[in-house]
């Protein structure tokens, strides 16, 4: 019976599905036909762009890099991309280091503490926070204390992801037995570094998951940057696209050249990472 | 050494709670207090005790906002979560190249939601009525983004792009979830096709169809890149999403009293369906 089994569902992994399999790859133009879209207008002239169908869907006579670095002057691409990732960098460090310690503190308080408990619950509840009720103040406010610039964004992301994070990394050290720092605090290592030592190092599949969201969150985000950065001179990618989008006018040659190589960052992210950013995303959204 | 570990957790909480208070707290109240007077964003201001609200649930152009919101939102929750569902199915039977179709399919999901807008504009407004034309489709000649009607449609499908994609990711983990036996059981008892999907595939996965109406519904809600990539709210001001509204007159407008009440309500209408959402889905789960 047991043998019978075993080969039933060895037959079972054999057997390929082709009509789903048609079904997937027919799916799969609605992604790749916006992307070719924008890769074949990205590199055509003008002149080439007649009002048919075939005269913008076709192949580019030649594959000029012309539009790419007129792109690139128009929309100072290097600056934004830098400051791109600036922000980001710098806000995943900060989120791992700081909502990692805030995630354990809470985790091994807030069962015992009325204090922490609530503390737990008032971060959490951030979430429901929409971005549209604190735009307003917040820009008067880092005006105010002269943060309307990229180190401003920067503190509003920490505080924006706590809620989130601070959630994960909790939920997380529920699974890491307390035994582990009791035995090190025997030997009379101080609290703060067994963190360090023992807790932090633990925590690393957490710490991917958190540091994919955060940072695909940060790279695309429009809003805050566009409410807070707005006079200071500096872009970041989506703002720059932002900003100069009237400037392109009737030119979506160019145009496509400057979504594209907006694009192309967190393509080769994607295509080098794929496998922690698809295990990052299910992990925080299914804890 | 009890203290030791009280100070130490102390000393870590105290300045990241400071922290938080700051520029999450803080803007809060300061959004509410400000909603009760005439500011402009500049210069003097004087309270008006609740006249903004009085005026909100009167002006025309914030309940067309909300109405337009709230369709959009239900709408493409609907969509998203019925693709991405019989998507994730198809992913996670048995099929060649699966890592393959899983990363491509994901894709969009990690661009930008305002180059992917800016895309989808110039797919609206030259690809599409060339297609329709070709097709002999009068309907769609024009661009549908210039069509009061229509154009709503342009953003939900620009929405959904993006979303299947998440929406997928969590639907296949969800059918991982469920163990072979449980089909083979079934198999014997005779349900095959929707039978099996209704009673045996859609009872287990539950809770992560809740993650998901949750992650669209608030997601959607507060819509704002693809709007302001596809429409700027118009035409006529048919797709002024609330958030697009508040931005658009409270920042620059010279609204910033009136559309931080605006803000205030539409924070309170978030909390009140996502606690509402939670507790009608749990209870759902339960049931099963």
């Amino acid at each position: 019976m047991k043998a019978m089994n075993v080969k039933a569902t060895d037959m079972k992994e054999k057997k390929t599905n082709w009509a789903v399999m048609v079904l997937l790859i027919l799916g799969l133009s609605t992604i790749a036909f916006p992307l070719y879209m924008t890769i074949v207008i990205a590199f055509k002239k003008p002149s080439e762009m007649t009002n048919s169908i075939s005269g913008i869907l076709s192949l580019p006579k030649s594959w000029s890099l012309d539009n790419f670095a007129e792109a690139m002057r128009v929309t100072d691409f290097w600056h934004s991309l830098s400051y791109s990732l600036l922000i980001t960098v710098i806000t995943v460090v900060l989120a791992i280091i700081i909502h990692s310690l805030m995630g354990y503190v809470l985790g091994r308080t807030k069962a015992k503490s009325k204090f922490y408990s609530f503390v737990y619950l008032f971060i959490v509840s951030g979430m429901f926070v929409p971005f549209a009720i604190l735009m307003m103040p917040l820009a008067k406010q880092t005006a105010e204390m002269g943060l309307a610039n990229w180190f401003g964004v920067i503190l509003l992301y920490v505080v924006f992801y706590m809620p989130m994070n601070v959630l994960l990394y909790t939920g997380y050290l529920v699974n890491i037995p307390v035994a582990l720092e009791e035995a090190a605090r025997v030997d009379g290592s101080s609290t703060w570094r067994t963190y360090w030592q023992i807790i932090f190092p633990i925590m690393r599949p957490m710490h991917a998951t958190v540091a994919v969201l955060t940072a695909l969150a940060v790279w695309n985000d429009v809003m805050t940057p566009l409410v807070i950065m707005a006079g200071s001179n500096t872009n970041t990618l989506p703002l720059a696209q932002l900003n100069f989008q009237t400037q392109f006018g009737a030119n979506y040659n160019l145009a496509f050249a400057s979504y594209l190589l907006s694009m192309i960052p967190i393509l080769i992210f994607y295509i080098i990472c794929q496998k922690q950013i698809l295990n990052g995303v299910t992990n925080g959204a299914v804890k | 050494m009890k203290n030791e570990r009280k100070r130490t957790y102390l000393m870590i909480a105290l300045p990241i709670l400071a922290l938080f208070i700051c520029f999450n707290t803080v803007p809060l109240i300061r959004g509410v207090i400000y909603s009760f007077t005439n500011f402009k964003g500049f210069g003097s201001y004087d309270w008006v005790g609740l006249r903004n609200y009085a005026d909100l649930f009167t002006d025309a152009r914030v309940l067309k906002s909300y109405l337009f919101t709230f369709k959009l939102a239900v709408v493409t929750t609907i969509v998203v979560n019925v693709l991405s569902l019989i998507l994730a199915m198809a992913l996670n039977s048995e099929i060649r190249a699966k890592s393959f179709f899983r990363g491509a399919y994901f894709l969009p999901n990690v661009l930008g939601a305002l180059v992917v807008g800016y895309i989808f504009n110039y797919f609206f407004t030259y690809i599409l009525p060339a297609f329709a034309k070709m097709a002999g489709i009068g309907a769609l000649e024009g661009s549908i983004l210039s069509k009061e009607g229509l154009a709503w449609i342009g953003i939900m499908i620009v929405c959904a792009w993006q979303a299947v994609a998440m929406n997928t990711i969590i639907y296949i983990s969800g059918l991982q979830t469920v163990p072979e036996d449980v089909y083979e059981a079934g198999g014997l008892d005779g349900a095959t096709g929707w039978n099996k999907f209704r009673h045996l595939t859609l009872p287990l996965i539950m809770p992560f169809v809740t993650i998901n109406l949750v992650l669209c519904g608030k997601n959607f809600l507060m819509v704002f890149d693809q709007i302001m990539a596809l429409t700027k709210g118009g035409p006529a001001q048919s797709t002024e999403s609330i958030s697009y509204l508040i931005y658009n007159n409270g920042m620059s407008g010279g609204q910033f009293g009136f559309q931080s009440a605006n803000a205030v309500v539409f924070f309170i209408v978030i909390v009140a369906i996502s606690v509402a959402q939670m507790k009608f889905t749990s209870k759902k789960e339960e049931q099963l």
